[in-house]
């Protein structure tokens, strides 16, 4: 009875036990925001989807689930806010530090599904790595998309990182950039003042041709669901990155439980329909 | 399965044999007023005469004058803790001149036999096999002490006031998953080999040939255990359960739950853990830790800046919608295995099919 399961591989190191790091380089992105550039003890590429995590871990403090930024310049990219015991000394670490890692981990954007296809980013507050990622490398495969349409909301202007990258995607060509601002007084040029899914209305893409990819605080993500409703996006179109307790990373802890699904392996990036009947339900 | 027939005189002749095989013999005695597996150093160890009386809320042994080892059905724990330890090293960082480094902790396992484990036992054993062997990581801590383990399972020969095996079809016989399977009769046992090691074993028992008799008295007893027990709905039913999220019987069992956590930690399929990290004073060393989690636990949902399920409420249904309803989504089959100890063993009593019932009967609101 126990043969099938028994003979199964060996797990791979990077999975259960982590490798080490070493921090390359470090730069701030925006106050307690830094994105870290690791170098593996592998000295080989890291295979990766963007969508997916590793978790990172800190001498003696224990482990955090981040979101996989980009691998540039044989380095792999984390953006890091500094909120918790373990983020707060991680984004403090001196260039040279070592750290561990473990990854990758879940189901990231499935890109490649989506070629062809007009692509909508919607996201919302600091933590939207997930996106963020995924729209690099739409930029960086911008011939195999329709338009791009890039929807971003924060409190302040000021939250916004990468400001100048936003600038030169506008400039793409057949690329919208469209940012609200939601607790500023002033509007400044090329922002809007209200909440990210008012801008919706001023987005130009076939709806019956295209992907939605978001991430942010669910109750964005819901508000903007129904505004995609509105403008005739089936849910079909519709992908989206969760947040919960990750600590295994494999859908053996139970912490990240939504439903049926383990959010850590099923997830972090959900196609809509699959988790529709759980999503946004309070307490679940 | 040709059964054989061990006395109960001869019945020690079982520990000799496997202790001379190799295994360290585990099997349940009387401590601290439960029963309790630990390492047997003979089978005078077994709670011969000891007898359960459960119900909700309500765990009492009492010594009877008889001379069954197994004529109860339930402690609060068997396999679990013995494969999926209640704390679990999983690896080792250390600081040296050379950088940092990491090792996994080597699990030590040893050769082991389980002595009474039951249907329902062997039913628990079977899903944490699909969840820490067949998932997207083998657990190799969990992998290490499963491949040693040897099984000597027993039919029930009566049903404890809170079992329902029947209903989730996991006893009170058991089917598969063992290398030996016992019938405890009032004179000695029935002997069966259920695989090539349990066969090894048997073949050095003093084993005489099972009698008709013997055969039929097993028969008799099983039958009767089936008919002691309470119903838990069918998994069809048990699915509509993720259609009452609005139920009003969340609140009611919240007001009475004191999210304390017993029936995740005696229930043999619950497998939530949490890591910890452990360091040294001198910060050279540092261990991550694997710990029992329980779905009742605020902290269980939380992110930074979040709690998922604030309420208690919330926190039972999580676990109840889980175990019965989404757990066959995940594993194929319900996470209930019939055992009713979360019935026995929770403080207040609360009762697992009483509530599933009221949430079934009941109209669901909507949403």
């Amino acid at each position: 009875m126990m043969t099938d399961l028994l003979s199964k591989l060996q797990t791979p190191t990077k999975l259960q036990t982590p490798i080490v790091a070493t921090l390359a380089e470090k730069q701030q992105e925006s106050p307690g925001i830094y994105t870290l550039h690791l170098a593996l003890e592998t000295n080989s590429s890291f295979d990766f989807a963007f969508g997916q995590f590793n978790m990172l871990y800190l001498f003696g403090l224990g482990e955090v689930p981040i979101s996989i930024m980009g691998w540039q310049h044989d380095l792999l990219l984390h953006t890091i806010r500094a909120v918790g015991r373990v983020t707060q000394p991680l984004v403090a670490l001196d260039i040279g530090a070592q750290l561990g890692l473990r990854g990758p981990f879940g189901q990231g954007w499935p890109l490649r599904q989506l070629e062809g296809l007009d692509l909508v980013f919607i996201t919302a507050g600091l933590g939207c790595a997930p996106v963020v990622a995924a729209i690099h490398y739409a930029v960086e495969n911008r011939s195999k998309y329709g338009r791009i349409v890039i929807l971003q909301g924060v409190k302040h202007h000021n939250d916004l990182l990468w400001q100048p990258q936003y600038e030169r995607w506008r400039d793409l060509g057949d690329c919208q950039v469209l940012l609200a601002a939601s607790e500023e007084k002033k509007r400044k040029y090329h922002w809007r003042l209200g909440m990210v899914t008012e801008l919706l209305a001023l987005a130009q893409f076939d709806s019956s041709h295209c992907a939605v990819l978001m991430c942010g605080p669910e109750i964005m993500m819901l508000a903007a669901l129904k505004q995609l409703a509105k403008h005739q996006v089936s849910d079909k179109s519709v992908y989206l990155s969760l947040e919960r307790n990750f600590q295994c990373g494999h859908g053996s802890c139970g912490h990240c439980q939504l439903g049926p699904y383990f959010v850590c392996k099923d997830g972090p990036v959900f196609h809509y329909p699959q988790i529709k009947s759980w999503f946004g339900l309070a307490g679940v | 399965m040709d059964k054989g027939f061990l006395s109960r005189q001869q019945f020690p002749a079982l520990y000799q044999v496997l202790s001379k095989a190799g295994y360290e013999v585990i099997g349940p005695t009387v401590k601290d007023g439960a029963i309790v597996f630990v390492p047997l150093a003979g089978f005078e160890q077994l709670p011969t005469g000891w007898q359960e009386q459960v119900s909700p809320g309500h765990y009492q042994l009492e010594q009877t004058a008889g001379q069954r080892c197994f004529y109860w059905n339930t402690g609060p724990q068997a396999l679990k803790p013995w494969l999926f330890k209640p704390e679990q090293h999983l690896w080792q960082a250390e600081q040296t001149a050379a950088g940092l480094c990491f090792r996994q902790t080597p699990e030590q396992a040893q050769p082991r036999a389980f002595i009474g484990l039951r249907g329902c036992d062997l039913a628990a054993l079977n899903i944490h096999d699909q969840h820490f062997l067949n998932g997207v990581l083998p657990d190799p801590y969990y992998q290490a002490q499963r491949q040693q383990l040897f099984i000597v399972a027993v039919n029930c020969a009566r049903s404890a006031d809170t079992c329902f095996c029947v209903s989730t079809s996991d006893g009170p016989a058991a089917t598969v998953g063992f290398d030996i399977l016992l019938d405890e009769l009032e004179t000695g046992f029935l002997v069966a080999s259920g695989s090539d090691q349990g066969e090894v074993i048997i073949q050095q028992l003093p084993l005489a040939k099972a009698q008709t008799k013997q055969l039929s008295e097993a028969k008799q007893q099983l039958q009767a255990a089936t008919y002691q027990q309470r119903v838990m709905p069918d998994e069809q039913q048990l699915l509509k359960l993720v259609d009452r999220l609005d139920h009003p019987q969340w609140q009611d069992v919240a007001e009475r739950c004191l999210a304390c956590g017993n029936c995740t930690l005696v229930c043999p399929t619950c497998f939530c853990s949490k890591q910890e990290s452990h360091s040294d004073v001198k910060g050279q060393q540092a261990e991550q830790v694997r710990l029992w989690d329980s779905c009742f636990s605020e902290q269980h949902s939380y992110i930074v800046g979040k709690v998922f399920r604030p309420e208690i409420s919330q926190r039972y249904r999580q676990w109840l919608t889980h175990k019965l309803a989404t757990w066959q989504q995940q594993f194929e089959r319900s996470g209930c295995v019939g055992c009713g100890r979360c019935i026995s063993w929770c403080p207040v009593g609360i009762d697992l099919i009483e509530e599933a019932q009221a949430l079934l009967q009941g109209e669901a609101d909507d949403d």
